[in-house]
């Protein structure tokens, strides 16, 4: 920020120095983010191991032998993404708020939805690192191949409405005497249409379905993911104000 | 204290009175149904709760959008009165459908789109009460109670046509979407039972809820009371 001399007060709205656009600020903050996050892996690599781990369990849990591997593919793969994605939230909201940060993040003369908008597009950055993992991970371990544009494309709409409502109820479990414990309680049932049209989706292709048989769940993220960005842009103000 | 204000006491007596003339139209005016029998009859007091347990869920919504924008905390003990008392029918739906559904479909439970909603809807509540018990500040409490009204209040429906992509076996009362799904036909005798619960219901929701909104304003008296003593 420039400094302003004192001299020149009272300011006209116009001679101040010009806020920053929604655009700038939000990138300032994923950027702000992502560089914490590459010069210590903390979330990425706690969020890896931990999907890892899942899968390993669900491999004894479900005996995951060809013929159960097949139906079960997608569920095991949203579930694992699920738990690892509130691992991930939890973490990205509490450092801003142990820190401080966050106090320092909403005196900064910007729109508040950029914070959102910043906070969202890191944390989906870091699902979508971790996504990049597991799934060759898991082509290999079981011998299928998850590299398809269309199934891709299903996990990125599923992770942006399911980061969406995170980032926000996030920002309201830190804020909570519960914290970390709550975030899950919270965002679960809100966020099962996006992982049940996600699962089935998935699920459909995998299985091999036409494109146009899965049209529909494909239908209900896009809805969902433009539905909770829309409200949690709307409400984010509500939830970070002292 | 203010003393119980006189409408109040008489909805109260007319609430026991519809409680006690419905629970006569249920289990004795109307007639038995050919194919399923008695245990149809609960069918009343299972549309009745349903009922108010989605009304007061949309209340529970709007009214928060009208905190949100009013702040105004008579709306957030609006807000909190509805989703309590919502809780508990809804709760009441789930358990008396079950007990219709194990004779009729053989199962106390199964994943259809309106039990599955039902399911989710109730967890969400129930997710309400954690998240407003883990904030001390009644301004936050109720800032974030809202939001999470709100959210809830639009991922039900969604979370309804997801599941209804698969198929479902429960009987659609009243406008069924397509001709193929199962339809209950009621008899005038029925009819009555069944809207005078519905009315039985509503009214018995207006009675609790109202009381739940005192009993919110003591509560708030009781915690400011307590910090001037701590202070």
């Amino acid at each position: 920020m420039q400094n302003v001399e004192p001299s020149s007060f009272p300011l006209h709205p116009s001679s101040l120095p010009s806020r920053p656009s929604l655009f700038k600020a939000t990138f300032a903050i994923v950027q702000k983010d992502l560089a914490a996050e590459f010069r210590s892996f903390e979330l990425v690599s706690a969020m890896l191991v931990f999907s890892l781990l899942v899968i390993i369990i669900f491999n004894f849990a479900l005996e995951l032998d060809v013929k159960v591997r097949q139906s079960v593919t997608a569920g095991v793969l949203w579930t694992t993404f699920a738990f690892a994605g509130t691992l991930g939230l939890n973490r990205s909201m509490a450092t801003e708020k142990d820190r401080g940060c966050m106090d320092g993040l909403l005196l900064a003369p910007v729109d508040r939805s950029a914070i959102y908008f910043g906070k969202a597009i890191s944390n989906l950055a870091f699902m979508l690192i971790v996504e990049a993992v597991v799934l060759p991970v898991y082509s290999v371990l079981y011998n299928v191949n998850l590299f398809r544009f269309d199934l891709l494309g299903v996990i990125l709409l599923g992770s942006i409405g399911y980061v969406a409502v995170g980032t926000l109820l996030s920002a309201m479990s830190v804020q909570t005497r519960t914290r970390e414990v709550l975030l899950p309680i919270l965002l679960f049932p809100v966020a099962i249409p996006v992982l049940l049209a996600a699962v089935k989706a998935s699920g459909g292709l995998l299985a091999g379905a036409e494109f146009a048989e899965v049209l529909i769940p494909l239908n209900i993220l896009i809805v969902y993911d433009v539905v909770f960005i829309a409200v949690a842009f709307m409400v984010f103000d509500f939830v970070v104000e002292e | 204290m203010q003393p119980k204000p006189i409408a109040l006491k008489i909805l109260d007596v007319v609430s026991i009175i519809v409680l006690a003339v419905s629970t006569y139209l249920a289990l004795f005016f109307a007639p038995t149904e050919l194919v399923m029998g008695q245990v149809q009859r609960v069918f009343y007091f299972h549309i009745g709760t349903a009922w108010v347990g989605l009304l007061g869920f949309i209340i529970a919504a709007l009214s928060g959008i009208v905190y949100l924008i009013t702040k105004d905390m008579r709306w957030d003990r609006f807000e909190v009165a509805a989703v309590e008392v919502s809780t508990v029918f809804f709760f009441l739906t789930i358990v008396l459908g079950s007990i219709w559904a194990r004779p009729a479909w053989n199962t106390w439970w199964t994943w259809d789109p309106r039990l599955t909603t039902a399911a989710v809807t109730e967890l969400i509540y129930i997710a309400y009460f954690m998240l407003r018990q883990g904030i001390d500040d009644p301004e936050k409490r109720a800032r974030f109670g809202a939001v999470y009204t709100l959210l809830g209040g639009v991922s039900a429906p969604i979370t309804f046509m997801v599941i209804r992509l698969f198929r479902t076996i429960h009987p659609v009362i009243v406008g069924a979407a397509n001709a193929n799904q199962e339809k209950m036909s009621m008899t005038s005798d029925m009819k009555v039972a069944f809207f005078f619960a519905l009315f039985a219901f509503t009214v018995i929701f207006i009675d609790l809820i109202w009381h739940r909104i005192r009993l919110g304003g003591l509560e708030e008296k009781v915690e400011q009371l307590k910090l001037k003593v701590s202070l």
